[in-house]
């Protein structure tokens, strides 16, 4: 009796497990698929198949996407818009995170009249569908002379970041008793001190996940890049999506997933370095003030 | 003066971030709503003209096929990530030896941008040297899969493309759900003599309702923001058979000149927003006070 309910239960556990790991094989396809047609030749794409491993791998795709291939008219390759995107990612990350830290700090721990309605109107901004404010944001960036440039980019970002960045710290610090700030508040510290000396040593989280959430989206826009950017200032995503799109020639299928692995190995790095703190930005995302 | 100054910091502090919001959302959101009232085209002008840009829209066979295939897709999308990852959820929740790894894996593409995504599924679903040829070489001689260049399946390629990539998240969601049911109470529907089927759908689907909700929210909102994905995977093509309407308003605000048409389209995507999210915010809301 016992065996054939430890045979029962290894039926189920067998068919658990090979669905789990059918699954893991359709997430991880695309990415086989990519890296592999990536190091063929285009003969090779030709007459073999997405599935089929690289006879002779090249890096001829990867050199071409980096350095030579085409968006539209300019054959520069990758390279200059990835360093665009790091040059957009970086400041638009940390002033937004800074931004959102005091913002957070502030919301939660001292509370004035509005400030709940203030929080709950700025949430608001992390909901609505950008399209409704393209067309104002590039009026005012043309009034600021910042139409097509980087900086324009990062003001953007900046400002329509700062919903998340503030719901991220708000909601951290809701969960700092506020017997702490009492107490630093009968020792005499103010306002910057308690939030310097109680609140930046507990941050060490909180500021990782913020930090990871803002650079992935940043990395990842493609809206606000296309929008915004002129030729020469585009993010990696414009980039990549016209380099899919000229077609100068004939289609190399190579150079394209060459370059779509390029344009997605920053946020990917990040993913498996800090996997944990990804997924706390998304659910964090997902929790409601 | 300095003890104005510091009891009043954390309004100070909170300014710079409430004026750019009142201007650059609220001030915006009026701004693009009033130009959706005039006859605007290739530049803002102030000459209004009613809910013109709106009989103009919902006159446009363009907007009705993107709002339509926002409908499509997004039912399709929410369910299908929905029960992928949701069985995904309970699967891995029954103590797996590697489920770090394969919840990494599962959840990566959430960290890929929707246009390496278009761009990959592009390829993948290549007629002629994509999923087709792979199995004709795999010897189902015949196959043919061709949904990227058909009028009336494109869409459907969207929606591949969207699931592989948000599943991974919804079943992330689950999963933290799951962790987090009373473990009593699934020893307690034991005892009882429950079974596995009855336990999960009777005692632990129940309690994942905010999960669900939550998921819906996030899912629909992906939903409706998706620009890029068809951007990149299909164009909008063929023709404007897979567009959505953020692709809609992006065209015709961007390359046909016709601001106040696109505009309007963009004020009905924020009702469309506000239309699940108030409902969300108020139950939320509720919940809390109770």
């Amino acid at each position: 009796m016992s065996s054939l309910k430890l045979t029962k239960y290894n039926i189920g556990r067998t068919f658990i497990y090979s669905i789990l790991i059918f699954f893991a094989f359709i997430y991880l396809a695309p990415l086989y698929v990519m890296f592999t047609t990536s190091l063929k030749d285009i003969e090779e794409i030709r007459s073999g198949n997405l599935m089929a491993l690289p006879i002779d791998p090249t890096f001829y795709a990867w050199k071409k996407a980096w350095s030579s291939a085409c968006t539209g008219s300019d054959c520069r390759g990758l390279a200059p818009y990835f360093w665009n995107s790091v040059r957009i990612v970086f400041p638009a990350v940390i002033i937004s995170t800074i931004v959102g830290a005091f913002n957070g700090y502030s919301l939660a721990k001292w509370k004035f009249k509005g400030s709940e309605f203030l929080f709950g109107a700025l949430l608001f901004g992390c909901f609505i569908p950008f399209q409704v404010i393209l067309l104002p944001m590039a009026k005012l960036l043309g009034m600021l002379g910042l139409a097509n440039t980087v900086t324009g980019l990062v003001l953007v970002h900046v400002i329509y970041g700062v919903a998340f960045t503030t719901l991220f710290f708000r909601n951290y610090y809701v969960g700092i008793p506020t017997e702490l700030v009492r107490a630093a508040k009968l020792d005499g510290a103010g306002f910057f001190a308690i939030f310097r000396h109680i609140f930046i040593p507990l941050s060490t989280p909180i500021f990782v996940v913020t930090i990871i959430w803002q650079f992935t989206q940043i990395w990842n826009d493609f809206l606000f890049g296309v929008v915004y950017s002129g030729s020469g200032t585009q993010p990696i995503t414009v980039a990549l999506n016209n380099l899919v799109n000229t077609s100068v020639g004939g289609k190399e299928y190579n150079v394209d997933m060459a370059a779509a692995i390029i344009a997605a190995l920053p946020t990917l790095a990040v993913y498996v370095i800090a996997g944990k703190y990804f997924v706390r930005g998304l659910t964090a995302g997902a929790v409601k003030g | 003066m300095l003890n104005f100054l510091e009891k009043n910091l954390p309004k100070i502090v909170l300014a710079p971030t409430t004026i750019v919001m009142v201007i650059c959302m609220y001030g915006f959101i009026v701004w693009t709503g009033l130009l959706s009232l005039t006859k605007s085209r290739m530049m803002p002008q102030w000459d209004f003209v009613g809910l013109d840009q709106y009989r103009r829209l919902f006159a446009n066979p363009r907007w009705d096929v993107a709002v339509d295939n926002l409908f499509i897709f997004l039912i399709l999308f929410i369910v299908i990530a929905l029960v992928l990852g949701l069985l995904l959820a309970i699967f891995l929740d029954q103590k797996i030896r590697v489920e770090g790894a394969i919840r990494t894996i599962y959840l990566y593409p959430m960290a890929i941008s929707f246009i390496v995504t278009g761009t990959a599924w592009k390829w993948i679903l290549n007629p002629g040297l994509g999923i087709e040829k792979l199995m004709n070489d795999w010897g189902f001689v015949g196959f043919e899969f061709r949904w990227l260049v058909e009028q009336d399946m494109a869409i459907y390629t969207i929606v591949i493309a969207a699931v592989w990539q948000s599943s991974g998240f919804v079943m992330a969601l689950f999963l933290a759900g799951l962790r987090g049911v009373d473990e009593n109470l699934t020893k307690a529907a034991k005892i009882d003599g429950a079974s596995t089927i009855q336990l999960y759908w009777h005692v632990i689907l129940p309690l994942m309702r905010p999960v669900f909700f939550s998921a819906i929210v996030i899912l629909t909102h992906i939903a409706i923001k998706s620009f890029d994905l068809v951007q990149a995977l299909t164009g909008g093509g063929p023709g404007y058979a897979s567009d959505l309407p953020a692709n809609f308003m992006y065209t015709f605000t961007f390359n046909r000149a016709q601001i106040g048409l696109g505009a309007s389209s963009a004020m009905i995507m924020l009702f469309g927003v506000l239309a699940i999210l108030i409902p969300y915010l108020y139950s939320e809301l509720r919940e809390k006070k109770s």
